[in-house]
C-alpha cells in the first residue's frame, strides 16, 4: 500500500536519515498510530500573513498569494454540513482574517453548529492587509459574535524574546490587542468567550513544562499589562521550512534532533494530533496535518488514492495510514507537542 | 587545532564510566535525582542554582547545558543573568570578606 502512495504522489519529504526514522521509533517502542477519527476539519486558507515570523513552519510572509478558491470553501462548508462527526473547524494561515472570505467561513460554519478556532496572530487587528491596505479593527467584535475561540502567538510575556522571534514592535502591538479582545470579554473570568495563547520556544530547546509557564504568563501579563486569557499551550518547534533552514545555517540540525530523538515520549507519541484531525491546503488537497501540508505530504485514502476535498471520502480517511517523516519527532518529544499544546 | 574545552565532548560525559563504571553510575544516579526532579526546589530554580555555580566554577560545558537547561525550565535572560550576578557577588563578597583576616593581622603587624 504505501509504495502505491508513493507512485501517486509527488513526495517532497525531507530525505529520511536512518538516525531519526521515526517509524523505526515507534516500531522499536512497539506503537501503532492509526487514525481514531476525524473530529477536527483544520484549514489553512492562505499563506499570506502580516508578519514574518523566524520560526514559522508555514514560511508565510506579507508577499504570499496562495488563498483557498471560493469553490474550496464552499466545499469545506459542505463537508462540514454532510459530516456531524467532525465538530471544530480550526481556521489557520498565514493569517486567516487575510482571506476575503474569512468572514462568511466562520459566519457559516458557526450557523452550522460547529465550533469554530482561529489561529490568530494578534497584530492583525491593528497591521490590517499588507496587500491592500484594508483594516481588520473589528475583528473582537466579530470573534465576540460568532462566539469563536481564538488561539494567539506569544512566545512569551515579555519583549525580548517575543520580537526576537516576531519581530520588532509584535510585542507591544500583541499587548495592545489582547487589550482589544479582553474588552469584548476574551479570557475574562465568567465569561465563555476563550483566549488561548501559545508559547513557542524561540530556538532549538524543548518548551518548558505547560503548567507552570501558564501560570507564570498569567501573572506577569495581568500584574505587567492588566491583560487576562484562558489556556496556555505549548507547542514544540518543527524541524522543517524556515526554522529547519535556521538550523541548517547554525549548525544545530543534528543536535536539535537528536534533543528530540532523546526524549521520545510513548505517551506522547499515542496523543499526536494527526490521528483526529485532517489538515486542508488552500489547494484543497488533504494532509494528516499542519507539518505534514507544509512538506507536501499528502495524505491518501486506504484505496491508495490522494486525498483531497473535492473527492471528500471520510471512510478512505479513517481507514488511511497516517504518513510520518523524521519531523514527527517534534510531536513526541517531552510532554508531547500539538495545536492544542502539551499531550501528556 | 586541539583545544582544551571542544563543545562536542559534553556529549561525552558519560565517558567517565569508562574505568570505574559503579562510580560514575552511582554519580549520575544522584546528578539526576538532585537535578532532574522537582523536588523541595523546582527544576526551574535548580537550574538557575547549577548555572550559577557553572560561572562560579568556570565551566564552559556547564555553562552551555545550563543555559539551555534554564531555558527549558521556563527561565527568561533577565532571571538567568540575575543568577549569574549572584555567583560574581558572592564571589566578590567572598574576597572582600577575607579583607578581615588581612586587617585582624594588620593590627598585630602595627604598632
Amino acid at each position: 500500500m504505501r509504495d502505491a502512495v508513493s507512485a501517486v504522489i509527488p513526495i517532497r519529504a525531507v530525505p529520511a536519515r536512518s538516525k531519526y526514522d521515526f517509524e523505526a521509533q515507534l516500531r522499536r517502542n512497539g506503537i501503532d498510530l492509526p487514525p481514531l477519527s476525524v473530529d477536527t476539519l483544520q484549514v489553512n486558507i492562505t499563506k499570506l500573513c502580516n508578519q514574518v515570523c523566524r520560526h514559522c513552519h508555514v514560511d508565510a510572509s506579507p508577499q504570499r498569494k496562495e488563498m483557498l478558491s471560493p469553490e474550496g470553501v464552499e466545499k469545506c462548508l459542505e463537508i462540514l454540513g454532510r459530516h456531524p462527526q467532525i465538530t471544530k473547524l480550526d481556521i489557520t494561515g498565514g493569517a486567516p482574517e487575510l482571506h476575503p472570505g474569512f468572514d462568511a467561513l466562520v459566519e457559516r460554519a458557526v450557523a452550522l453548529g460547529k465550533h469554530v478556532m482561529v489561529r490568530h496572530n494578534l497584530t492583525v487587528q491593528l497591521d490590517g492587509n499588507p496587500q491592500t491596505g484594508e483594516g481588520k479593527e473589528y475583528l473582537p467584535q466579530f470573534f465576540a459574535s460568532n462566539r469563536v475561540e481564538v488561539i494567539s502567538s506569544l512566545p512569551y510575556h515579555q519583549e525580548y524574546f517575543t520580537d526576537a522571534q516576531r519581530g520588532a514592535g509584535v510585542f507591544k502591538k500583541s499587548m495592545q490587542a489582547m487589550r482589544r479582545l479582553n474588552a469584548e470579554g476574551y479570557g475574562v473570568q465568567g465569561s465563555s468567550l476563550a483566549l488561548n495563547l501559545v508559547y513557542n520556544p524561540v530556538g532549538p530547546y524543548l518548551p518548558a513544562a505547560q503548567a507552570g509557564l501558564e501560570a507564570d504568563y498569567k501573572r506577569e501579563l495581568k500584574s505587567k499589562f492588566g491583560l487576562v486569557f484562558n489556556k496556555l499551550y505549548t507547542i514544540t518547534n518543527m524541524p522543517i521550512n524556515r526554522f529547519r533552514l535556521h538550523l541548517d545555517k547554525s549548525g544545530q540540525y543534528e543536535s536539535y534532533m537528536d534533543k528530540l530523538l532523546a526524549a521520545f515520549n510513548p505517551a506522547a507519541a499515542t496523543g499526536v494530533m494527526c490521528r483526529s484531525l485532517i489538515s486542508v491546503g488552500h489547494d484543497g488537497r488533504i494532509y494528516d496535518c499542519d507539518y505534514n501540508q507544509m512538506l507536501e505530504l499528502r495524505a491518501a485514502g486506504a484505496d491508495g488514492r490522494p486525498a483531497g476535498i473535492f473527492d471528500f471520502d471520510i471512510e478512505q480517511l479513517l481507514k488511511r495510514r497516517i504518513r510520518f517523516g523524521e519531523h514527527c519527532l517534534g510531536c513526541t518529544a517531552g510532554a508531547g507537542s500539538s495545536c492544542g499544546g502539551a499531550t501528556v | 587545532m586541539s583545544n582544551y574545552y571542544e563543545s562536542e565532548d559534553l556529549k561525552k560525559f558519560g565517558d567517565i564510566g569508562r574505568h570505574a563504571k559503579a562510580l560514575a553510575d552511582d554519580f549520575f544516579r544522584y546528578y539526576g535525582n538532585v537535578t532532574g526532579t522537582d523536588g523541595a526546589l523546582s527544576k526551574r530554580e535548580k537550574a538557575l542554582i547549577a548555572l550559577a555555580v557553572a560561572h562560579a566554577q568556570k565551566c564552559p560545558y556547564c555553562i552551555d547545558a545550563y543555559t539551555t537547561q534554564c531555558l527549558e525550565t521556563g527561565s527568561n535572560p533577565e532571571q538567568m543573568m540575575e543568577a549569574v550576578h549572584v555567583a560574581a557577588v558572592m564571589q566578590a563578597g567572598i574576597t572582600l570578606v577575607h579583607s578581615v583576616q588581612m586587617q585582624n593581622h594588620l593590627g598585630k603587624m602595627v604598632l
